[in-house]
């Protein structure tokens, strides 16, 4: 084809139809909208340190057994200065990466073959609804006996808790594939690989997120639970320090290390998957505008 | 007739060049047995380099299996379908990628063909300007109207360099006044671009306004039932009392067929 350029006469007779479908609404200051979203959670998490501060109060356990909020939290303030505190979160966080990130690579692959290859979906399909379901901490005695009391066999049981999930993620994510997309995709020249990287995988991406979501959710339990059993010298985790405290009987570590869980829980889930979902949401134009 | 001003020339090389699409007696069904439909029936159609051909009929004759078929989506039961240099192919839905944005839709076959960055940036670009829609390069499609989408889906289509462009009822989702703009912008790019163009519809007048010769298909089986020459002179407008009188007379006769098609 030859260059062709819009000669400067032309009047462009689009100009009044060519106004853009959805206009961005006048949007609210950013204070605000982030104070919106914010405060009923900050509601939630009085309310939750109220009704432990009652149960302090009304004497129904020693306070050696039951701190108060006060304490722990001053404990984990204290905690958060140390090194040790910090070398604990940081090989959680590792583990947790390296395992997630794995399970993404397996679930991935795997989701791809079973939901394009009927026979492959005929065989494997139930199975892995099946291992889904399966609690992953009956993995750990096997995992043990495989590979020691080592990492391997807690990244095993992480690997083997997260995939499942992302594959079946996958397969509904790309079984929601809209035909005319993959048909666009064949008819524009894409082929073999380029395929599914340039079509399939991104037309799924919106409907493959609960997938992800679910995957880690199901990656940080089969983790703490790991950490909790599989316990490796010289190595402190986040694990570690709960399973330590509470033979030293010492309540104030224990519930200021089970805030730390419950903290990487939340943050990972709403930081990180709550943003890449919503911008993926907004740049389809997916997201419904509410002010 | 139209003022001798807004007179032009039909390009030469209608009358002159060879075919570009060849079809000979192509028959297509879909199952087999008892139950085989024949959704194709013994169909020969040459369109030659630089046509603008129109494909009318009531829907189920066939007319997106022969498209198919042009495309190679799609291979026929019996007959040949030769096609030199290719073919693009446009829908009714745009099927734009919602995770791109409007250029980087453009750039897609430019991609697959794995064309160096910037070459692909200078066709982009000219490829927007042609459609007017250079403004318009780093928005997604969701933020566009149903009529820019489906230029940038044109423009797409262009991407693909292909000598033959295909056009599944691409206008028929849209309102009457995008439309008839939609008309003028396909016509010009045809001529600009050089293009075959095999254009499908269910509107008579639509394919009047369009093309250099209109072919009408009867339905189940799809059969070629009659064929017109258009010689209205270009730019034709879809009120023009020409085009109307042209397209009524065309829906006339197929009536008299019994193959009612969709008035306009």
């Amino acid at each position: 084809m030859t260059r062709m350029a819009r000669s400067a006469a032309t009047v462009d007779p689009f100009a009044e139809l060519d106004a853009p479908a959805s206009a961005s609404p006048a949007r609210p200051g950013r204070v605000r909208r982030f104070w919106s979203a914010v405060w009923p959670q900050l509601a939630a998490i009085a309310l939750g340190l109220f009704i432990w501060q009652v149960l302090v109060w009304l004497h129904w356990r020693p306070s050696y057994v039951l701190p108060a909020p006060e304490a722990v939290l001053a404990r984990l303030v204290k905690d958060s200065t140390t090194p040790e505190f910090w070398g604990a979160v940081f090989t959680t966080l590792r583990r947790a990466a390296v395992g997630y990130g794995i399970a993404l690579a397996i679930g991935t692959l795997f989701g791809i073959a079973i939901a394009r290859a009927r026979l492959l979906r005929a065989a494997f399909g139930a199975l892995i609804t099946g291992l889904q379901s399966m609690p992953s901490v009956a993995w750990f005695p096997l995992a043990i006996l495989l590979f020691n009391l080592s990492e391997s066999a807690i990244l095993f049981v992480v690997i083997l808790g997260a995939a499942p999930s992302i594959a079946n993620g996958i397969v509904a994510g790309i079984d929601h594939i809209p035909p005319l997309t993959l048909r666009a995709g064949r008819v524009l020249g894409a082929r073999g690989p380029a395929f599914y990287r340039y079509v399939i995988l991104p037309a799924a991406l919106p409907s493959l997120m609960a997938g992800f979501k679910q995957g880690w959710a199901f990656a940080w339990r089969s983790l703490m639970a790991g950490e909790l059993l599989v316990i490796i010298g010289g190595q402190a985790s986040v694990g570690v320090r709960l399973e330590f405290a509470r033979e030293f009987s010492d309540a104030e570590e224990l519930l200021a290390s089970m805030l730390v869980v419950l903290l990487i829980g939340v943050l990972v889930d709403v930081v990180l998957f709550g943003r890449l979902d919503r911008g993926i949401r907004e740049r389809r134009g997916l997201v419904e505008q509410t002010a | 007739m139209a003022l001798p001003l807004m007179l032009v020339p039909i390009p030469p090389s209608v009358a002159s060049s060879d075919a570009t699409v060849e079809l000979e007696d192509v028959t297509k069904s879909y199952g087999v047995g008892a139950t085989a439909t024949l959704a194709l029936d013994g169909i020969s159609l040459r369109v030659a380099t630089g046509e603008f051909l129109c494909l009318v009929g009531a829907s189920g004759c066939g007319k997106s299996t022969l498209l198919n078929l042009v495309a190679g989506l799609d291979r026929p039961t019996s007959g040949t379908v030769r096609v030199s240099g290719g073919a693009a192919l446009m829908f009714q839905d745009p099927a734009l990628f919602p995770w791109l944005t409007v250029e980087q839709n453009v750039d897609f076959p430019l991609l697959m063909r794995r064309l160096p960055k910037l070459d692909r940036r200078r066709r982009v670009a000219d490829l927007l300007e042609m459609v007017r829609l250079d403004d318009f390069a780093r928005r997604r499609p969701h933020e566009l109207s149903g009529g820019m989408r489906q230029r940038v889906a044109l423009a797409r289509a262009l991407a693909q360099e292909s000598p033959v462009l295909l056009m599944d009822e691409p206008f028929g989702a849209l309102d009457a006044m995008t439309r008839d703009l939609l008309h003028d912008e396909i016509e010009r790019v045809w001529r600009q671009a050089g293009l075959t163009v095999v254009f499908v519809t269910h509107n008579v007048r639509e394919a009047v306004r369009l093309g250099d010769r209109v072919i009408v298909l009867s339905s189940r089986p799809g059969r070629i039932a009659a064929e017109y020459h258009v010689d209205l002179p270009r730019p034709r407008h879809i009120d023009s009392t020409e085009n109307a009188e042209l397209a009524a007379e065309i829906t006339e006769q197929l009536r008299a067929l019994g193959r009612p098609a969709a008035p306009a």
